[in-house]
C-alpha cells in the first residue's frame, strides 16, 4: 500500500507518520509537497500534526487553501482515505471535509502527555481493527484540541455514528478529569458520513512501537492497510 | 595622536570603556566612525568576545579521541559512530528573559537551534535549565518563561525533553534561562564556520531585519537596573514558523556540494556572522548593504549591521551555486540575498550605494579585544552555622520536602512541552536523564542539564565539581556512558572581586571534575553581570552533558520495576546536612561548607552503576541529589506505584538520623535488582571497592523504615503533584 503524508510548511509529524509507514509497516511512502496537486497515487493521504503556516490566523486556516488541498478534496471526494491527524484535523474542519472546529484548550495551556481514547465507531476506515468500546493509549500533543461544533452538528455527528473517539479514563469511562481540552462530547477524533475521511487530536504515530510506551497506534495504521486493500476503486 | 575620545554616555551605549576605545584606535590607527564603533561595540562584549573569560575557559579539558569539533565554533561536536555525530551546546538568554519573559525565552531557544543547525545538524532535543526567585512572586516569570520555551520549541516539532527548575532567592531580580539544543549530524556533513574562501558568495536567508534587538549583546554585559525596562526594544521577538521553515531549507541547502558553510545570526546579528566566518577563515569580507532585505523603512547602515532580528542564517557559497541555493529557500517561500563575498584583503568593509562606510580589520573587530584580568578575591568566610535541632517526624519532612518547589514533579512544566515528537523518546522528561533513540542504529543518547548555585554560592569550586558529577551520575543512571560537557557560566558582575574569585574556582572545578571523568567541554557560554538592584546571583555554572548507550535496550529507569525486587544504596551512606535542601528550607540555614566530594569515590561508583547495568544487573538507577536519601528513594516509588519497605537505618558514629535521611553526601545511587542478580552486583561492588547497602524490598503501598517512618505514597504523591501549584 503507498501511503502519502502531506508537508506544508510548519508541518513536522511528517516525518513521524512517514517512520511508521515505512520502518514499521514496510509500506511505500511518498511525500506530498503542499503546492503540488499530483497525488502520486498513493492510497491513503495522511495530513500529519505541525503549526503550518505557522498556524498564525487559525490552525488550518491556511493550509485548506493550498494547491495540495484540492486534489485531497477530490480524493476523499471519491472514496479515497484521508486521515488527518493533530493540526491535519484542524485542517480538515477548516477545509469543509469534516464538521466543527478545533479550538483552544479549556485551560488554555499547550499538552503533551498519554491519553485514554475509547472507540466508540469501528466502522470507519481508520478503525475497523478495533471493536466498539475498545479502550487505546495514545498521546495528544496540541494547544488548540478542543473540539466544538454547534448543537445541531453535534446531534448530527452523534447520530450518524460519526464520533470514532473519545478522551476517557482507563476503564473507558467519560470522567470529567479525562478530557484533556474541553472537547464537547469528549471527542477525540471524528469521521465523515462516509467513512473514509478521519480526524483526530491524537497521535497515533507516536505510539507503533513498543520502546515508545505502547503499540496502540499500530492498529489505526493496520486499519488503513485493510481498508485500502478492501476498497474497490471508485 | 590626539584622540577625541567620545562622551561617556556615547560609550555606555556601546559599552565599551575608554580604554578600549583606546585600544581600538590604536588597532586601527584612526578613529573608529559611528558604525564601526557600534560593530565593536557588540563584538568586543563580553558576550561576544569573553574579554573577562577567555583565559580562564583555556582551563577547561576540551579534546579526546571522540571530540570532532571542540570550543570555539558553534556548537561542540562528539563522535558516536555509524558516521554520525552529536552536536550541542547551552546558551543563556537570561536578561532579555527578565525583561520579557515569553520572547526572551523563546529566542533563547531559536538561538541556541540555529548553533546546532550552523554544523550541518538536525536538532533532535532541547533542555533547558531555568532558575527564578521564590513563588509565588516568581510566578509571572515562570509562566511566560516555560510559555515561551514551549512556543517556540512546540512549533519548530523539536522535542523538549529534559531541564531543570529551581527557586533561590538570589534570582528574584534576574533569573536564568539556559537553552540547550542536541543535534545529529551526518560526519560527512559536518560544516564549519571557517571554510570561506576569497570570492565566495555570503547569502544571507531568512526574515528581513527590523530594529529590534539593537545592542542587545551590549545589554546582556551590563548590569540590570531600574532603566532595564527601557530596553524593551533590545529584546528580539520570535517567529518559530520561520524558523522552522528556514531549518528544513537549511538542511536541504547542506546536501548542495557548493555550500561550504552556514553561520548562525545570533548575538551582534550580521556584524557577528561576517566577522566570525571571515576571522576563523582568515579572511575578509566585503558587504553590500543595500542588499540586506529589512522590514522597516529609513534603516541605517548601523541599524542594519547590529539589528539582531531572528530566524537568519548565512551561508557561504561556492561561486555558481548562489541559484541553486536561492532556489531551496524559494521553494520554502524563504528571501535568500546574495550580500556580499568573502575577501582576500582582511578588511570587514561595508559598502553603501558604492561608498566604503566602514572598513576595519577582520582581526582587530573579531580578535582584539584586550582581555581583561579583574582583581580575585575570596569572600569572607561565613560563620560556621550552629546545628540546628533536628526535626521529629521524619515522614513528615519527607512530605514537606516532596511537596516544596525545589524537589516536586516537574510535570505541570513539561507537559506544555512535546517530548515526544520526533519518536525517538525512550526515556522522557521527569527522571535523571532523558533518553533518545538515534534512527538506523541501536544506539541511543542521554542527555541533562544540572546545576547547583546553593553549593556554588558556599564553595565555587566544590559545587562545580558537585554540577558536573551530578549531571554525569544523570547519565550513569540511564546505563549510558558521558560523553561531554556543554557549560553555562551564569555568574555576577565580574569587576567584583569576589564575583571573580568565584567564576575562578568554578572553572577550576569543572576542569577538575572533567579531567577526573575523562570529559572534555566541548562548546559552551558566558553569561556575567546577572545582578540586580538586590546584588549579585549566586554563581551558577550549568552543566550539560550527553552520553552514550551503545545498546538502547540496555536503557536503565529510574522508577522501581517489581514488588520483591531488592532496593540498594550504591554509595557511602555518610555526611552532614550542611548546604542541604533540609537545611535551607526546613531550618533557615543557609550557610555552612557543601557536600563533600571525593573524585576518586565518584569515578568507582559511576563505574559499578555502568558495569552492572551493561550487565543487565540493574532494575533501576536513579541518582541521589537534591533532599537525600529519603527524596531519591520516595521518587523510585512514586515514579512506579510500587512501595518499599526497608529496615531500620541507623546513623554510623557521628552523624545524625537526619542527615541519615536528607544529607546530601555525594557519589550515590538508588538501585534496584532481582534476587537472582544480587550477588553478582555485590562482587562487583566488593571487586570495585564501592559500598552497597541492602535498604530493603519493594512492594507495598508506603515507604516504610522499620520504626523510623511510614508514609503512605498516595500523600507522598499527592504532595509531590501539587508542589508547583502550591504558592509556597
Amino acid at each position: 500500500m503507498r501511503f502519502g503524508v502531506v508537508v506544508f510548511p510548519g508541518t513536522w509529524s511528517d516525518r513521524d507518520c512517514g517512520w511508521v509507514v515505512e520502518h514499521v509497516l514496510g509500506e511505500e511512502l511518498r511525500y506530498l509537497w503542499h503546492k503540488d496537486r499530483d497525488l502520486a497515487g498513493v492510497d491513503c493521504v495522511i495530513l500529519p500534526g505541525g503549526f503550518s503556516y505557522g498556524d498564525y490566523l487559525r490552525a488550518g486556516a491556511i493550509a485548506r487553501f493550498s494547491p495540495v488541498m484540492e486534489s485531497v478534496r477530490e480524493f476523499a471526494d471519491g472514496g479515497g482515505l484521508v486521515w488527518g491527524i493533530c493540526n491535519g484535523f484542524q485542517i480538515l474542519c477548516e477545509a469543509g471535509l469534516l464538521p466543527g472546529a478545533l479550538v483552544r484548550n479549556a485551560g488554555s495551556e499547550f499538552r503533551c502527555q498519554w491519553s485514554h481514547l475509547v472507540c466508540d465507531d469501528a466502522g470507519s476506515a481508520f478503525s475497523n481493527r478495533l471493536s466498539r468500546g475498545q479502550v487505546i493509549r495514545v498521546p495528544i500533543s496540541h494547544g488548540e484540541g478542543n473540539y466544538q461544533a454547534d448543537p445541531a452538528t453535534l446531534s448530527r455527528i452523534e447520530q450518524g455514528g460519526q464520533v470514532v473517539f473519545r478522551y476517557c479514563d482507563e476503564t473507558g469511562r467519560l470522567a470529567d478529569g479525562a478530557n484533556p481540552n474541553g472537547s464537547a462530547h469528549h471527542i477525540a477524533g471524528i469521521r465523515n458520513e462516509r467513512g473514509n475521511v478521519l480526524g483526530m487530536m491524537p497521535h497515533p504515530e507516536r505510539c507503533a512501537e513498543p520502546e515508545l510506551g505502547g503499540t496502540d497506534g499500530r492498529l489505526l495504521f493496520e486499519s488503513a492497510l485493510h481498508a485500502a486493500r478492501e476498497r474497490v476503486p471508485a | 595622536m590626539n584622540v577625541a575620545v567620545p562622551s561617556d554616555e556615547k560609550l555606555r551605549e556601546v559599552a565599551l570603556t575608554r580604554a578600549e576605545y583606546h585600544s581600538i584606535v590604536d588597532q586601527l590607527g584612526r578613529e573608529p566612525n559611528d558604525l564601526e564603533l557600534g560593530m565593536f561595540g557588540v563584538l568586543w562584549s563580553e558576550h561576544c568576545s569573553y574579554k573577562t573569560s577567555r583565559p580562564l575557559l583555556r582551563r577547561f579539558p576540551s579534546g579526546g579521541e571522540r571530540v570532532l569539533q571542540g570550543p570555539g565554533e558553534n556548537a561542540g561536536v562528539v563522535d558516536i559512530g555509524y558516521g554520525l555525530a552529536v552536536a550541542f551546546k547551552v546558551e543563556s538568554h537570561n536578561h532579555p528573559s527578565a525583561i520579557e519573559p515569553y520572547q526572551g525565552a523563546a529566542t533563547g531557544v531559536g538561538g541556541i537551534l540555529r548553533d546546532v543547525i550552523a554544523m550541518g545538524a538536525r536538532p533532535v532535543a532541547l533542555l533547558d535549565s531555568l532558575r527564578f526567585g521564590p513563588l509565588p512572586g516568581s510566578r509571572r516569570h515562570l509562566e511566560g518563561v516555560v510559555a515561551g520555551v514551549g512556543g517556540y520549541g512546540n512549533c519548530m516539532g523539536i522535542p523538549t525533553v529534559g531541564g531543570e527548575i529551581y527557586f533561590d532567592e538570589s534570582y528574584r531580580g534576574n533569573p536564568l534561562v539556559n537553552a540547550m539544543c542536541v543535534g545529529i549530524v551526518r560526519q560527512d556533513q559536518l560544516k564549519r564556520a571557517g571554510t570561506g574562501r576569497s570570492g565566495d558568495s555570503l547569502i544571507l536567508a531568512g526574515a528581513p531585519a527590523g530594529r529590534d534587538g539593537i545592542h542587545a549583546a551590549s545589554f546582556a554585559s551590563l548590569e540590570l537596573d531600574g532603566s532595564s525596562e527601557q530596553r524593551r526594544p533590545a529584546v528580539q521577538v520570535g517567529n518559530p514558523f520561520m524558523e522552522k521553515c528556514l531549518l528544513e531549507a537549511c538542511q536541504e541547502a547542506l546536501d548542495l556540494e557548493g555550500v561550504r558553510a552556514v553561520q548562525d545570526l545570533g548575538a551582534a546579528g550580521l556584524t557577528s556572522a561576517v566577522a566570525e566566518c571571515a576571522a576563523k577563515a582568515e579572511a575578509g569580507a566585503s558587504i553590500e548593504i543595500d542588499r540586506v532585505p529589512r522590514r522597516e523603512r529609513g534603516m541605517t547602515p548601523y541599524e542594519v549591521m547590529l539589528s539582531e532580528s531572528q530566524e537568519r542564517m548565512l551561508l557561504i557559497v561556492e561561486p555558481g551555486w548562489e541559484e541553486r541555493v536561492g532556489a531551496v529557500f524559494d521553494r520554502w517561500d524563504l528571501e535568500a540575498v546574495r550580500i556580499g563575498s568573502i575577501t582576500g584583503d582582511g578588511r570587514l568593509q561595508i559598502v553603501e550605494r558604492g561608498v566604503d562606510v566602514a572598513a576595519v580589520p577582520v582581526r582587530v573587530l573579531a580578535d582584539g579585544a584586550p582581555l581583561r584580568h579583574p582583581v580575585s578575591r575570596a569572600p569572607e568566610p561565613a560563620p560556621t552555622p550552629s546545628a540546628p535541632e533536628p526535626a521529629e517526624d521524619a515522614g513528615a519532612t519527607l512530605v514537606r520536602l516532596l511537596g516544596g518547589p525545589n524537589l516536586c514533579s516537574r510535570r505541570p512544566v513539561f507537559r506544555r512541552y512535546d517530548h515526544m515528537v520526533g519518536n525517538a523518546t525512550l526515556l522522557p522528561p521527569g527522571g535523571d536523564a532523558a533518553v533518545l533513540r538515534v534512527a538506523g542504529t541501536p544506539a541511543a543518547l542521554a542527555m541533562t542539564i544540572d546545576g547547583n548555585g546553593r553549593y556554588c554560592r558556599l564553595d565555587p569550586l566544590i559545587g562545580a565539581e558537585i554540577a558536573v558529577c551530578e549531571a554525569a551520575r544523570n547519565i550513569v543512571a540511564t546505563g549510558a556512558t558521558p560523553l561531554a560537557v556543554t557549560d553555562c557560566l551564569n555568574f555576577g558582575n565580574p569587576d567584583r572581586p569576589e564575583v571573580f574569585w568565584q567564576l575562578e574556582r568554578a572553572v577550576d572545578g569543572i576542569s577538575r571534575a572533567c579531567e577526573a571523568l575523562g570529559l572534555p567541554v566541548v562548546s559552551g557560554n558566558v553569561s556575567l553581570y546577572n545582578e540586580s538592584e538586590q546584588g549579585a546571583i549566586d554563581p551558577t555554572p550549568v552543566i550539560g552533558m550527553v552520553g552514550l548507550l551503545e545498546d538502547a535496550s540496555r536503557r536503565v529507569p529510574q522508577a522501581l520495576q517489581a514488588e520483591g525486587d531488592f532496593v540498594l544504596l550504591v554509595g557511602e551512606n555518610a555526611g552532614g546536612l550542611e548546604g542541604s535542601e533540609l537545611a535551607a528550607r526546613e531550618y533557615g540555614v543557609q550557610t555552612g561548607r557543601p557536600p563533600v566530594l571525593d573524585l576518586l569515590k565518584e569515578q568507582a561508583v559511576q563505574d559499578l552503576v555502568l558495569q552492572a547495568s551493561r550487565q543487565g544487573l540493574l532494575r533501576s538507577a536513579h541518582d541521589v541529589a537534591e533532599g537525600g536519601l529519603l527524596v531519591a528513594l520516595a521518587e523510585c516509588c512514586i515514579w512506579s506505584g510500587i512501595g518499599v519497605r526497608c529496615s531500620a537505618l541507623q546513623a554510623d558514629g557521628e552523624v545524625r538520623q537526619d542527615a541519615v535521611f536528607f544529607g546530601e553526601a555525594q557519589s550515590r545511587f538508588i538501585v534496584s535488582a532481582t534476587s537472582h542478580g544480587l550477588p553478582e552486583l555485590q562482587s562487583l561492588a566488593r571487586g570495585l571497592k564501592v559500598d552497597l547497602t541492602l535498604l530493603g524490598l519493594a512492594g507495598g503501598d508506603r515507604v516504610e523504615f522499620d520504626g523510623q517512618l511510614s508514609v503512605p505514597l498516595s500523600e507522598l504523591r499527592t504532595a509531590w503533584d501539587r508542589g508547583l501549584e502550591a504558592d509556597a
